[in-house]
């Protein structure tokens, strides 16, 4: 019997491991994918909002505001991209500055520092690709950047690395309540925990509802995206978002901390996961960010994605415990921003439902790994002459040796499939995406796991790359 | 100190550094990011390279091979498995390899033949899930003929450049079901004899002016649709047709890999995609020239290894000679050009012709292409047909550029129907 199960390891499951391994318990997480990070975390706008959009009086404006003043120092003892760049709502109408307005106020009293209205020509001097039609923006300094999975990746993998066991292609099926606990029924076997957290994304209604009365539910929205690239990384300093309207917050255009540019979303509710791109959605997309920023190059686009985010429709977060279960739902936006706020929020519900928190002495709270493009000249040679894995490279557009590939296999979590290599190490990541790399990085793959080339996997289980030996390649295998 | 780093060991860099060595230097070094020399060639396991340059029909391999041979005859240094990070404008080479570490080496010139890229499904936007089964036709070709894998069973392949359509061949003789070869453009954008000897022979289906519009298919490809276009290229609703495939090839256009020459700071060309250049191929900095698929893309190796040799011999010319001085005029594009190559001629500098190379932007039947310079029309010539896919070129006498000033400019007028 475990003192804690997670279900789910994204970014809000990830960041509760890590919370919780800094205590004397037994933790569990349990995830349905082949690696952390694989549904909303991995596909969202990637931005640590500063707090001035939730309702004031809310969990998810405590949090938000929080949680961006954490994730600064998380990011940094766990050495995850992240850039403190700031963010600009922009107003194109006399309307639009009221909101403005309206914002500042409500960032006030949310408590994010530092907010300033900026006329136009501030505006322009600050970020010269902004539209003229922009007449004015509102400034928020702590409001920033990150890697989203990489972030989740590090916060998991600290958390095993503390103690805490993952067990992942692990689905929940059904939960009863033994005893003072729950027994977790799952596709491999059932696990016996004293505290279950549901921190299942888009699923957590469906997986609440196996343990408790069904309270809330879940509204898939879909966001899609263009990433572009790194030539045009250059066209917004901040990032810049619109007023918000009914939907959400908009369609923003930002940088990302890989140095390419970003755009999207949209908002469309799916049933499911339903992470396909449309000709509808990419399109409206296009048309709202040039809105913003009319320079923008859609030729240099290098990728669409979408993700889906658990909206719930009432404008806050789902943090309830009962009956030893803790509910962390409807983790829609600001929840990368908040994840580390939604943990620590988590703990004390934890600890006020009897959990016995004590602090360990031998707690690891920081991390490091070696990204060889950063590194100044006499580093990448004395690397080399240490370690020559580190002088080839595998990926050429964004400068990954075999070194850094190998490394990721000693992780905490190694990777499984070649877009698992791309999260830890940016492999594929680049204007070629992957068509130059990928059979490098596979081949890779199959040596580390002991695996024919046919079983790699691209991401997910079932998502092969390959489909037979040829005539003349059959007689190798 | 090398007198030339050669940046690229693929026929562009292979040629040049061939024809530097003929022409006298000494201190030659190539860098090659692979594991062996000849580039793309090596997965090109096809005939029909070599027709011009030889005079004979070969394989990839085959002509690589040639110049390998060639090479192993001069005193060249070769880095293969050694990467190139940068390229400064003072001409200093910083490179990484796992057995020679980081390296920074000083030349006295440099040839850029770094080749070039494929486009991707991001750049073109396709809706649709994102599972594997969809790959660039180069990528493909590199999993079948160098190791040995099969990427799908039913392929349907959009865009008919000259990779597409040798992968169509190629799957299907490994016992795969090419379903069908898609073109947005109302014309192929490869060589006609690919179109007869990979499509036509086999019995699979080119749809010109159409496009996918869908992918399905949550982990692996399921299925594509495929839709016409109109003459702005945007899908027509109602004309919709449903494919069930499990992979979908890429073969929609090249982007020369222009990376280090724009962080070293020298001149590109929007049309292009690469460097601009001089008639001998030197770039905006003295003494750095480029080459082959990173200047602009080619249809065939022979003309790739025509220019590189120029190529070669210019750079040679350049740390022996010294800089190449003069005025030079502009090229540029007139009515139904695309681009050309190169962009600026120094009517001082060349030998006894001008060889302009450029594409143009339709298919046109029996054409006449113009060179003028302000109102005087300087050159003529006649072709009975062009198409963008087949790259064209002129040789201008370098008496009749004496009558041109600032600028010529080439155009294409199609003879009246």
């Amino acid at each position: 019997m475990t003192d804690v199960l997670i279900i789910g390891c994204g970014i809000t499951g990830a960041a509760l491991a890590f919370a919780l391994s800094r205590f004397r318990l037994s933790t569990v997480v349990l995830e349905r994918e082949n690696d952390v990070s694989c549904g909303t975390t991995k596909a969202n706008s990637a931005i640590l909002h500063a707090g001035y959009d939730p309702r004031p009086g809310t969990l998810m404006a405590r949090l938000n505001v929080r949680g961006a003043e954490l994730a600064k120092r998380l990011c940094r003892e766990l050495d995850v991209p992240y850039l403190g760049c700031g963010s600009l709502v922009l107003a194109f109408s006399p309307e639009e500055e009221e909101t403005l307005q309206e914002l500042l106020r409500r960032g006030q009293r949310n408590g994010v520092p530092g907010l300033e209205i900026w006329d136009r020509e501030r505006l322009r001097r600050e970020e010269p690709e902004v539209s003229p039609e922009a007449r004015a923006a509102l400034f928020a300094p702590t409001a920033a950047i990150c890697s989203p999975w990489e972030y989740c990746l590090a916060l998991a993998e600290t958390a095993v690395r503390n103690g805490v066991r993952l067990h992942l292609e692990t689905e929940v099926t059904g939960l009863t309540r033994s005893g003072d606990g729950w027994l977790v029924h799952t596709n491999r076997g059932d696990f016996e925990s004293r505290f279950v957290v549901n921190a299942a994304g888009i699923d957590a209604a469906r997986v609440h509802d196996m343990a408790l009365p069904h309270s809330f539910d879940i509204h898939p929205t879909r966001g899609e995206y263009y990433l572009l690239d790194k030539c045009e990384g250059g066209r917004a300093k901040h990032v810049l978002f619109q007023c918000p309207g009914p939907s959400g917050k908009g369609v923003l255009v930002a940088p990302t901390v890989h140095g390419n540019l970003i755009a999207g979303p949209n908002a469309q509710i799916v049933s499911g996961d339903d992470t396909a791109n449309s000709a509808q959605g990419l399109s409206f997309v296009r048309s709202k960010a040039v809105k913003s920023v009319p320079g923008i190059d859609f030729r240099q686009s290098i990728r669409n994605f979408s993700g889906v985010r658990a909206n719930t429709g009432h404008g806050d977060f789902v943090l309830d415990i009962r009956e030893g279960f803790l509910d962390l739902a409807g983790i829609c936006s600001p929840g990368l921003t908040a994840a580390p706020a939604i943990a620590e929020y988590a703990c004390e519900l934890l600890r006020d439902a009897g959990l016995e928190l004590t602090e360990r002495e031998d707690f690891i709270r920081t991390r490091r790994r070696i990204r060889f493009k950063e590194l100044p000249a006499p580093e990448k040679a004395a690397l080399i002459a240490q370690d020559p894995s580190y002088g080839r490279v595998i990926c050429r557009c964004e400068t990954v040796t075999e070194g850094e590939i190998l490394a990721a296999f000693r992780t905490p979590i190694p990777p499984r499939s070649v877009d698992g290599v791309k999260r830890r190490v940016n492999t594929g990541m680049g204007r070629c995406q992957g068509g130059f790399c990928g059979p490098r990085v596979l081949e890779l793959l199959a040596k580390e796991l002991g695996v024919c080339p046919g079983d790699i996997l691209q991401d997910r289980a079932g998502s092969r790359i390959l489909a037979r030996p040829t005539k003349e390649g059959a007689q190798d295998v | 100190m090398y007198d030339l780093i050669v940046i690229g060991g693929g026929p562009a860099g292979l040629a040049a550094a061939c024809a530097a060595w003929e022409r006298g230097l000494k201190r030659i070094l190539i860098v090659e990011r692979d594991r062996e020399l000849g580039g793309i060639l090596n997965q090109c396991i096809h005939n029909g390279f070599g027709l011009h340059h030889f005079q004979e029909e070969l394989t990839g391999p085959e002509y690589a091979g040639r110049f390998v041979e060639l090479l192993s005859q001069t005193g060249v240094e070769v880095r293969t498995d050694t990467m190139v990070l940068e390229v400064t404008p003072g001409k200093r080479v910083c490179m990484v390899g796992k057995s020679t570490g980081y390296r920074e080496e000083d030349a006295k010139a440099i040839v850029l033949a770094m080749g070039c890229r494929e486009r991707t499904r991001g750049a073109i936007a396709i809706p649709g899930t994102r599972p594997a089964g969809v790959f660039t036709a180069g990528a493909a070709q590199r999993y079948v003929n160098i190791e040995g894998w099969l990427p799908g069973r039913r392929v349907v392949i959009l865009g008919s450049g000259d990779i597409g359509l040798i992968m169509a061949r190629r799957l299907t003789l490994e016992g795969a079901k090419v379903l069908a070869c898609v073109e947005v453009m109302p014309y192929s954008g490869g060589l006609n004899r690919n179109i007869v000897q990979c499509l036509e022979d086999y019995g699979i289906p080119l749809y010109l002016s159409h496009t996918v519009t869908d992918i399905r298919g949550r982990n692996r490809v399921e299925g594509v649709t495929v839709s016409q276009v109109d003459e702005h290229r945007r899908p027509i609703p109602g004309t919709e047709m449903d494919f069930d495939c499990d992979t979908l090839l890429l073969s929609v256009g090249l982007i020369p890999e222009n990376e280090l020459t724009r962080q070293a700071g020298i001149q590109t060309d929007r049309r292009t995609n690469g460097a601009v250049v001089y008639e001998n191929m030197e770039t905006s900095i003295p003494g750095v020239f480029a080459c082959g698929n990173v200047c602009h893309v080619h249809d065939l190796v022979d003309f790739v290894t025509a220019e590189s040799t120029r190529a070669g011999y210019a750079a040679a010319d350049f740390v022996l000679g010294g800089p190449t001085e003069g005025q030079a005029l502009a090229v540029e594009n007139g009515p139904g050009i695309t681009y050309t190559v190169p962009q600026r001629i120094r009517p001082g500098n060349i030998q006894k012709n001008a060889e302009i190379f450029f594409r143009v932007n339709r298919v046109c039947g029996k054409s006449r292409i113009l060179v003028t310079s302000g109102e005087k029309t300087i050159a003529r010539f006649s072709r009975t047909h062009l198409a963008p896919g087949e790259m064209e070129h002129i040789v201008i006498p370098g008496t009749l550029l004496a009558n041109a000033s600032g600028s010529i400019t080439v155009s294409v007028e199609e003879a009246a129907t």
